[in-house]
């Protein structure tokens, strides 16, 4: 029975979608809502039945009834396990948070944008589903270009039409990149099903595999937005609208490196056993550089979206951390981060819609004092805040303590540090914010970017009544699921269970290609973090606090010998960040090449 | 197996990506673009090549008479689809640059950085 439910995550929206464009014309504005919203709702409700299923028993689909005979598989098939079916729900849960909030929101739009996000949704779900690789790249590109479309919506003004050129064209390289590197492993094995090109490559780390693991891996890396890949993403998300920044922030960028995981745990971790040391060294360093980058250019933005944006980036830093650890209890790790970090950033980027739905404006400066009076608001903000800075018991905190324990188990007892920095980084800015905007803290100064300002023209009416309630109400939920997810009792055997599915590649192999039917793993005991850890919480949270007053208070502006090298360091960076989408493609083919080197370097060297 | 067509995808992919960083203008990059694709063309037809060996239409043909792989054709195919729709979508971005803000180039068209 759900095993014919596999499909529809895909179908229905595509289908919705295809009937809302085809009748653009003749669809009331308000039927379409009604419409998108029941069409999400369904899709979470047969993906959480899915991943409820594929925690049992993974579940597969082939297209056509083209079965694998012997070993071999011609057909394309849905693999879905609790990892990929969770992904697709947490993408359905956010377009329908998107969808609720952009019911008064969004008001000049006609129904292709209901369009383009229900073809964005099915994207993200057949791209989550998926057992193969090919089929992989497809879903990335149909997804791609429903993001370019949607991020370049409000195309009359400068801004948006260049994030989304920049967007686009970084995302297409990134995309050759990733297809030349399936071709060159369909030319060493012959097989595009990730099960089959797992068992054809077995143990075989010949330099062709891993010039092919180095592009799809890097192809990746720029949909996931880690240094260097990542220039795209504060543009596009500066100017795309409120409700597809919540996609982009919390489902998308963290699905690039849902690809690579799973194209690493089902091919490459046999391939890779002997060199897992050169691969960790690899992915820890360039994920604390993502950590460090990202959390630096966003406490020294103003622009609110672009300060979460470029928090986004440093989470996504933490993120690969934890993947980097190559361990299925970190990898479980991840898959809480991922739920808590989306849940709490679009919380925050609805806030910030809000901001700009009142006052035309999301510079933190300009609304210094003006949101006094919404308390509800400020509420939610700084709620959101306090998941951002993995305060226990959010589930930002499950998936840290997580990562961190794993670290400290595989000889990687620093990585805290990283989480450490970054938290104070991007929740002391997201603190400072709060106070400059909701209490008026802090000295009111000029808005330093002047004439160079992005201009922020307000996607309604700006309306000086209340806030409705269509608007702050999927915030308010959102960020109360965040804690929700991180005291449900269960949830880290739910993540291990699944995780070590996802990780378990004979496994896999064995399912899909010999019909084979593998019992499920006892859920794993739960131990309690230890009192460091939650210690560690606590204590970034405060550190955050402490830094976001610190930069409000007058010794801020002092030019203190301490400061300057930082703030060296920090236009340094923002000087790289050009906004020239012929740096950022250059920038992307050094990482390339940085990659395909220094990866082959560390394994010779055995480390 | 020759060598030569996949020293044409590696030249492809290059020039292509030389253009798209140096480029001062919209069209001519997203052509840059196609190039680069092209060489995804190149590389797939190249690794299903076999010398001696027939189309893949297996109507009259005898059991065991070498054939090209079909499968890779079937990507290419995928993959010319794929990429002209966001082609199409960003020669659309460029027109809009050109009719709104009198200019097709990436350095004229700033607004955001840092």
């Amino acid at each position: 029975m759900t095993t014919q439910l596999a499909p529809l995550p895909v179908v229905i929206p595509l289908a919705a979608a295809g009937i809302l464009a085809g009748l653009n014309k003749f669809t009331p504005r308000r039927l379409a809502d009604i419409v998108s919203i029941l069409v999400s709702a369904a899709v979470l409700g047969i993906s959480l039945d899915l991943m409820n299923a594929a925690a049992r028993q993974p579940i597969l689909y082939w297209f056509g009834g083209w079965t694998p005979r012997s070993g071999v598989a011609l057909g394309i098939s849905f693999a879905i396990d609790p990892v990929g079916a969770g992904l697709a729900s947490f993408a359905s849960l956010l377009v329908l948070s998107a969808f609720v909030f952009s019911w008064r929101y969004f008001e000049s739009v006609g129904t292709l944008f209901h369009a383009l996000m229900l073809v964005f949704l099915a994207a993200m779900c057949g791209f989550s589903l998926t057992g193969d690789l090919f089929n992989l790249f497809v879903w990335f590109e149909l997804m791609s270009a429903a993001a370019y479309a949607l991020c370049g919506y409000k195309i009359e003004e400068v801004g948006p039409l260049q994030g989304a050129l920049n967007f686009a064209i970084t995302n297409t390289v990134g995309a050759f990149i990733v297809l030349t590197g399936i071709a060159v492993l369909y030319g060493h094995t012959g097989a595009l099903n990730l099960a089959q090109i797992g068992r054809a490559l077995g143990s075989d780390s010949s330099p062709i595999v891993i010039v092919a693991f180095v592009f799809i891996m890097a192809g990746f890396f720029v949909k996931a937005a880690i240094v260097p890949f990542h220039f795209w993403l504060a543009d596009a998300h500066a100017v795309a609208p409120t409700p597809v920044c919540i996609l982009f922030s919390g489902v998308m960028v963290e699905l690039g490196l849902y690809a690579v995981a799973r194209v690493y745990w089902s091919d490459m971790d046999g391939p890779f056993a002997p060199h897992r040391m050169a691969l960790t060294s690899l992915l820890l360093s360039v994920g604390t550089i993502t950590a460090a980058v990202g959390g630096m250019m966003c406490f020294a933005q103003q622009h609110i979206k672009r300060l979460l944006a470029y928090s986004t980036i440093s989470h996504m830093g933490l993120m690969l951390i934890g993947f980097a650890l190559l361990k299925p209890a970190a990898l479980a790790g991840v898959a809480l981060y991922v739920i808590g970090h989306g849940l709490v950033k679009s919380a925050l980027f609805i806030v910030a819609g809000i901001l700009l739905h009142r006052y035309a404006t999301v510079d933190e400066l300009r609304l210094h004092g003006h949101a006094r009076r919404l308390h509800v608001t400020a509420g939610v903000w700084v709620f959101a805040g306090l998941g951002l800075a993995g305060l226990p018991p959010f589930a930002t905190f499950l998936g840290e303590a997580a990562i961190e324990d794993a670290g400290e188990k595989a000889g990687q007892g620093w990585v805290w540090v990283v989480f450490l920095v970054s938290a104070v980084l991007t929740a002391g800015a997201v603190f400072r914010v709060g106070a400059r905007v909701f209490r008026g803290w802090g000295t009111r100064q000029k808005s330093a970017r002047g004439s160079k300002e992005i201009a922020d023209k307000p996607e309604t009416t700006p309306s000086r009544r209340g806030v409705p309630p269509q608007l702050f109400g999927p915030a308010a939920v959102l960020a109360a699921l965040a804690l929700a997810v991180g005291v449900t009792p269960g949830v880290r055997g739910v993540a291990q269970t699944a995780a070590t599915r996802m990780a378990d590649a004979a496994g896999y192999q064995a399912i899909v290609l010999d019909h084979a039917s593998i019992p499920v793993n006892p859920p794993p005991v739960e131990h309690v973090f230890p009192m460091s850890s939650v210690l560690r919480g606590v204590v970034a949270t405060g550190l955050a606090l402490a830094l976001a007053a610190l930069s409000l208070s007058r010794y801020w502006r002092r030019e203190y010998i301490v400061f300057k090298p930082v703030r060296g360091l920090i236009s340094g960076l923002q000087q790289v960040h050009s906004g020239h989408v012929g740096d950022y493609v250059a920038l992307l083919t050094l990482g390339v090449a940085a990659f395909g080197i220094v990866l082959p370097v560390l394994m010779k060297l055995g480390l | 197996m020759s060598l030569l067509p996949f020293a044409i995808a590696a030249w492809l992919f290059i020039i292509g990506l030389y253009g798209v960083v140096t480029s001062k203008n919209f069209v001519h990059l997203i052509m840059c673009l196609v190039i680069v694709q092209s060489s995804t063309y190149v590389l797939l037809l190249a690794i299903g090549y076999k010398v001696g060996g027939v189309a893949p239409v297996f109507a009259g043909v005898k059991v065991g008479t070498p054939a090209v792989d079909p499968v890779v054709q079937a990507l290419m195919l995928t993959d010319i689809v794929v990429e002209a729709t966001v082609a199409a979508l960003l020669l659309a971005l460029a027109v809009q640059a050109q009719k709104r803000f009198r200019t097709l180039n990436p350095d004229k068209l700033q607004e955001l950085r840092g």
